[in-house]
């Protein structure tokens, strides 16, 4: 191991030099894509509700914010809720689960019913029953983003090294402590994916579940505005909302991601690249 | 086959009462397989002893009952002179070291050996200098807060052993423990096991394939028999220089090897051995 201090070399300077490029040619080809729709838009003269060109979606953006503001909160209110939900239950419910493998057998078919069932097909239920719109939609994403992080966490939790299980038992350790020192931190890279994979699929979830409730209103959220754009014909609006879509995707994944490499870059190389 | 119940001394003896007494203990798995059949093993005090035999003889399976990983099927285990707690294992008695280094990738050096004293609650303050000192002797001192990733595989076996030392435990059971390591680092870690032997006086139940290894390193060789797993051969390996590099060239060195050979040779019924 070395601990010499940083000391900049060529290797570094190459090295900087390449995760500056990294970050640089993603941008410049989205904005030469920017740049290459509105060359096309004013060339071809499409009209606006046709397509419109970036501008005009900016200017919507800028516009509309006092209506797409509200909607884009609501919308990130429901995502971040039901990943929230989806994480405590994934988690809870994947210990509950792997405390016997009659548990296991009993309740697993159930969870793989919840995820197998379009959720498209179950919102109208969930509408009838939930107290809210709100509510139903929370819901609906928990259902989807619940069962990657459940099965994530199931595997993780069983894919403990049977040594180091072993060892702990050779110790005298309880059931807890076994849990708590190593089952939950050997699943930590399990739980990560699901985390990735769950935030992803909450977002769409609350998206989808919010046309399927085809809630209106001042509480509605993003998904309600695009739609609303597309009966008015507003397709620079729809366009807007999209964007604050993509974008706010964009920000649940750099999030997720971060969180796993916070949690795993100091030791987890070590299931990837194996010596020997 | 020498008669093993003479070893074991009666109660209210002024002779030091021996450390495990293994009594007629038999094992057969859920498959059907008889691993072990009516073996009798007792190791005294300060005893380095050898447990050497081909592979599929029973060797480990023997060393994991006495480790408490597994219940015999018939047989006893007696710990006479120690405290047992309600599982029947001697409390803190007792360290194994796997094959494998069966460290956690997500604990440093130091995290990894303390976790037997974490498991029984003792503070990180309190530990800290048990864990250095363990550490210590194994030569890993400066690493204390790396990651097991960044050590090489002899480096990740001194660990193990640090953390089945920290316990200050009587008795050390090695399991093959350096079987996958390259025959230099093999030999330095074999002389560090003979000095850690002899500083600390230390009992040893050591798991090989090797007859270099265990005549380097045994004052006492038992040699196990296949099919069902048993002890064949039980005798003391006597040398009047201190076991090290001058014993590695020495004509000791070169009869014990001999003899071991031999009695594992008899004990595969005269078939073609593999010599490692």
């Amino acid at each position: 191991m070395s601990t010499a201090s940083p000391v900049p070399t060529a290797a570094s300077a190459a090295k900087n030099r390449e995760t500056l490029l990294r970050i640089l040619i993603p941008i410049l080809v989205v904005v030469a894509l920017v740049v290459l729709w509105q060359v096309l838009v004013t060339a071809t003269g499409v009209p606006q509700y046709i397509l419109p060109g970036p501008g005009a979606v900016a200017q919507s953006l800028v516009k509309d914010w006092g209506t797409l503001a509200p909607a884009l909160w609501v919308t990130t209110q429901i995502t971040m809720a039901a990943l929230g939900l989806a994480l405590i239950g994934g988690v809870g419910i994947a210990i509950f689960l792997i405390q016997s493998k009659w548990i296991e057998t009993a309740f697993y078919p159930i969870a793989v019913i919840l995820q197998v069932t379009p959720i498209v097909a179950i919102a109208p239920l969930i509408l009838i029953y939930a107290p809210t719109t709100q509510v139903a939609l929370l819901i609906c994403a928990f259902l989807v983003a619940f069962f990657p992080i459940l099965s994530n966490m199931v595997q993780g939790l069983k894919s403990v090294d049977h040594n180091l299980l072993n060892l702990f038992d050779l110790y005298g350790a309880s059931r807890w402590q076994t849990l708590i020192y190593l089952k939950l931190p050997a699943s930590l890279p399990y739980f990560m994916t699901g985390l990735r994979i769950g935030g992803g699929l909450s977002l769409i979830a609350a998206v989808v579940a919010e046309f399927a409730a085809g809630s209106a209103g001042a509480g509605s959220g993003l998904a309600f505005r695009l739609l609303e754009a597309q009966y008015r014909l507003n397709i620079p609006r729809l366009f807007a909302a999209l964007v604050l879509l993509s974008a706010l995707g964009v920000v649940i994944f750099g999030i997720t991601s971060f969180i796993a490499w916070l949690g795993l870059h100091r030791w987890h190389e070590s299931s990837v690249r194996r010596e020997n | 086959m020498t008669d093993l119940q003479s070893l074991d001394i009666p109660p209210g003896s002024s002779h030091k009462r021996p450390l495990v007494v293994m009594r007629n203990v038999s094992k057969s798995f859920s498959s059907g397989t008889l691993a072990l059949s009516d073996m009798s093993l007792t190791v005294e005090g300060g005893e380095f002893v050898s447990l050497l035999g081909p592979s599929g003889c029973g060797k480990s399976t023997a060393l994991r009952i006495i480790a408490g990983l597994g219940d015999t099927t018939t047989g006893t285990i007696d710990w006479p002179a120690s405290r047992i707690n309600v599982r029947g294992l001697p409390e803190g008695d007792i360290s194994f070291v796997f094959q494998e280094p069966t460290l956690m990738p997500w604990q440093t050096v130091f995290g990894n050996v303390y976790l037997p004293l974490r498991l029984r609650g003792v503070s990180r303050a309190h530990a800290a200098d048990a864990i250095m000192t363990a550490l210590d002797t194994v030569g890993l001192k400066d690493f204390a807060k790396a990651y097991p990733r960044e050590l090489s595989g002899g480096m990740k076996m001194r660990v193990s052993i640090a953390r089945a030392l920290v316990t200050k435990p009587k008795l050390l059971l090695m399991d093959e423990p350096f079987a996958a390591l390259d025959e230099i680092t093999r030999q330095k870690l074999n002389d560090d096991v003979l000095k850690l032997w002899r500083d600390t006086g230390i009992t040893v139940i050591f798991v090989t394939h090797s007859v270099f290894e265990s005549a380097y390193l045994a004052n006492r060789i038992v040699v196990m028999k296949a099919r069902p797993g048993r002890v064949h051969a039980d005798f003391p390996l006597q040398t009047s220089l201190e076991r090290g590099p001058l014993y590695r060239a020495s004509e000791d060195y070169r009869a014990a090897c001999e003899k071991v050979s031999a009695a594992l040779l008899d004990a595969m019924g005269g078939e073609a051995m593999e010599m490692h």
